[in-house]
């Protein structure tokens, strides 16, 4: 019993992690990162008005009520990038004026429903395995736990079987449209995980934490192989290592266990930054030393 | 209803005022530069990246004045920006997903920070909390004071570098050809971005301090092309911005000023997207409805002179269902542009048949005329080799030699249009 509670915070944060990883790294090669940021924060208001509306803090109302603040905010990029604004700037207005609603939302209604804003922004994965579902009677264990594992499991689904399209769209929208491939479909499909993935991980990691797990566990990745294949599987293992790694640092240095997962996450990026093999910089200074010394 | 919170007779919402109008002059004037260079979300990014610093700061000095966060915020801003470059300029990650992973590591290491400061004895962390979210309302004649030092230096700096920072935004390449040093100019304009930040994180916290960035100059891009104005004009957005989300939050008890200061840059924002003249939405649509109007017209009125020329007699008279199947116009297409027609003494005539008047004829004429000119030239583009010039969109206008040289070739392919206007239109009857 001594290791249920270490076991399901590590558990919940791979999960996480893991997913997080697999659906950032399609953001990152397609020069998204930071739409990760914007959704995770454009969704508040869609979790707000969740809230609002059902009184609990029932995963499917806030999953669907964010994953449509999530396509909203990616539509509404997409729309003001076509009426002439930057792209980058486009995501800044929409996100913020999202965001602001739900703070305004949630502090005008905080009394009536139990909504931590703190939490909401940067969760605490610390809770989590005392929020337990128990389904008649039965006690199934953390209910993050089964949230975040359908999530993963949707992620991997939709991965598995559209991966070579998603590649194409990822790699070469102008090809992929050629081939008769619907890249707004999939624009859209990339950008529905990323909301229900981010929503999953707002109970745990919270909006802002959600955010280093989509990109710093693909970035790694992504120095450390030139295969869209094997970078998936990496970011997954790198986000486990995040996981395990801060939950350890956390314990450590008695801190929130989300923020020491990004801590480490973004060690572990900069550890591939110096030493990924032909590619990192220490790599690449040793590699000339010993040219120069032939 | 009571509106004497309207004449700020209350110290706190004076200072408030004034701090959230310093804020959205500096950060407006700032994001004009930022969006030009296309570094809109590095506000975003800096705003999160300050919060070791700001931590750091807090440890050190164990005050919660705003002169140490200052320090604390600025040195953790410089050092997120050197992050960036070197992640960007020795790996091949690209630019946004380096922002994005300065911005959640420097967060997330500045979390724990604040973690470890509220488990610290004396380290109240009420203080700091604020930071995230801001809390304008607990700003002090102190805090403002160092504000508008602040603001006064950006705002001072920006006006002395003008037309450097101009050559930054604009073409780097051109401006280091000049001898001016861009490199250093970049790493000033973060420098002050960060300055900016800190302003703000007081009144409206890391998190929405990225909006008085953006939001007040894509507002501002959509009034004019010219940078001076625009920075005015963004500078303007922002105290707006500032003054409109202060009185909003005076109306109920728990309204925060940090997110209606970002509502209000956001409804100015909205109000340029649709009434900005040329550049929003409903002048653009005004216009290709216009253009649209007039290419229908002209359409209309070449097919009636077309169809009377196949005729042979400048009189002749032709339904609208028989445009529609001769030239593919649809009826109704056709009928509001006949109408218009007959309303500018072009066509005369009725449903039964519409014929061209004398003035239908030569203009008719003329439109024939300039377009088969154009398919003449499309024909023989290449041996021509001019460049025609476009004028505002209302058809191809070449050079003279050249509509003499065209004008040869249109008898050759005999495409002259053969009703000549002055034609005696009694003829066919």
């Amino acid at each position: 019993m001594d290791l249920y509670i270490p076991l399901s915070i590590i558990a919940i944060g791979a999960l996480v992690a893991a997913s997080a990883g697999m659906v950032g790294s399609f953001l990152i090669l397609r020069r998204m990162a930071m739409l990760g940021d914007a959704i995770s924060h454009a969704v508040l208001p869609g979790i707000a008005i969740a809230f609002l509306v059902t009184h609990t803090r029932a995963a499917p109302a806030m999953i669907i009520g964010a994953a449509l603040f999530g396509l909203i905010t990616a539509w509404l990029v997409q729309t003001l990038q076509r009426s002439g604004v930057q792209e980058d700037a486009g995501m800044g207005v929409t996100f913020t004026a999202l965001f602001a609603l739900g703070v305004v939302l949630i502090s005008l209604f905080a009394g009536r429903v139990h909504l931590d804003l703190d939490h909401v922004l940067y969760g605490e994965i610390a809770y989590a395995p005392w929020d337990q579902w128990i389904v008649a009677g039965w006690n199934l264990g953390p209910r993050a736990l089964w949230t975040m594992g359908a999530i993963f499991l949707i992620d991997l689904a939709v991965i598995g079987l559209f991966f070579k399209e998603l590649k194409i769209c990822a790699f070469d929208p102008n090809t992929a449209a050629a081939l008769g491939i619907n890249v707004t479909l999939f624009h859209y499909l990339l950008m529905s995980l990323v909301s229900i993935t981010t929503v999953g991980a707002f109970d745990s990691v919270g909006a802002i934490l959600v955010v280093a797990m989509l990109v710093v566990p693909g970035a790694t990745a992504y120095l450390l192989t030139e295969r869209l294949s094997v970078m998936l599987v990496l970011a997954g293992v790198q986000g486990v290592l995040s996981s395990l790694l801060g939950y350890l640092l956390a314990r450590w240095t008695d801190s929130s266990i989300a923020a020491a997962m990004s801590t480490v996450s973004g060690l572990l990026f900069a550890l591939a930054f110096l030493f990924a093999p032909g590619t990192g910089v220490v790599s690449r200074i040793l590699h000339r030393r010993r040219l120069a010394s032939e | 209803m009571d509106l004497s919170w309207l004449s700020l007779a209350d110290a706190n919402t004076r200072w408030v005022m004034t701090g959230s109008v310093l804020l959205g002059v500096a950060a407006g004037v700032l994001g004009a530069f930022a969006l030009l260079r296309r570094r809109s979300l590095m506000g975003d990014t800096l705003a999160h990246a300050a919060l070791p610093g700001i931590a750091i700061a807090f440890l050190v000095t164990g005050s919660k004045s705003i002169g140490p966060m200052l320090i604390g915020a600025a040195v953790a801003g410089v050092l997120g920006t050197l992050t960036l470059s070197m992640i960007t300029r020795y790996s091949k990650i690209k630019e946004d997903t380096a922002m994005a992973i300065v911005l959640t590591v420097y967060f997330g290491v500045g979390i724990m920070l604040l973690n470890i400061i509220q488990r610290m004895p004396g380290g109240n962390q009420s203080g700091l909390d604020k930071f995230l979210f801001g809390q304008a309302a607990s700003l002090v004649g102190s805090d403002v004071q160092v504000m508008v030092v602040i603001a006064a230096i950006l705002c001072l700096t920006v006006l002395l570098l003008f037309k450097e920072f101009k050559l930054l935004a604009f073409d780097q390449g051109f401006g280091s050809m000049l001898g001016v040093p861009v490199g250093w100019l970049d790493h000033l304009l973060n420098l002050m971005i960060v300055l900016a930040i800190v302003i703000g994180l007081e009144s409206v916290g890391v998190v929405l301090m990225a909006a008085m960035l953006i939001t007040p100059a894509i507002s501002a891009r959509y009034w004019t092309d010219r940078l001076s104005a625009m920075v005015l004009l963004s500078g303007l957005f922002g105290a707006l911005s500032g003054v409109l989300g202060t009185l909003a939050s005076q109306l109920g008890p728990r309204m925060p000023t940090g997110p209606l200061i970002v509502l209000a840059a956001t409804g100015l924002f909205l109000v340029s997207l649709l009434l900005a003249p040329r550049r929003g939405l409903l002048s653009r649509l005004v216009r290709f409805a216009t253009t649209r109007r007039r290419l229908i017209r002209e359409r209309t009125l070449r097919a009636i002179y077309e169809l009377a020329e196949e005729a042979g007699e400048a009189s002749a008279a032709f339904t609208s269902a028989e445009l529609e199947r001769r030239r593919g116009i649809p009826v109704r297409v056709a009928e509001p542009a006949l109408a218009a027609l007959r309303r500018e003494e072009r066509v005369e005539g009725g449903p039964g048949g519409w014929r061209l008047t004398v003035g239908g004829l030569r203009e008719g004429h003329r439109l024939v005329r300039e377009e088969r000119l154009f398919e003449v030239f499309l024909m023989h583009e290449a041996e021509l080799g001019g460049h025609m010039v476009d004028r505002d969109g209302r058809g191809p206008v070449f050079p003279p030699d050249m509509v003499a040289e065209l004008e040869v070739l249109l008898r050759l392919h005999e495409l002259e249009p053969r009703l000549q206007p002055g034609t005696s239109l009694e003829g066919g009857l």
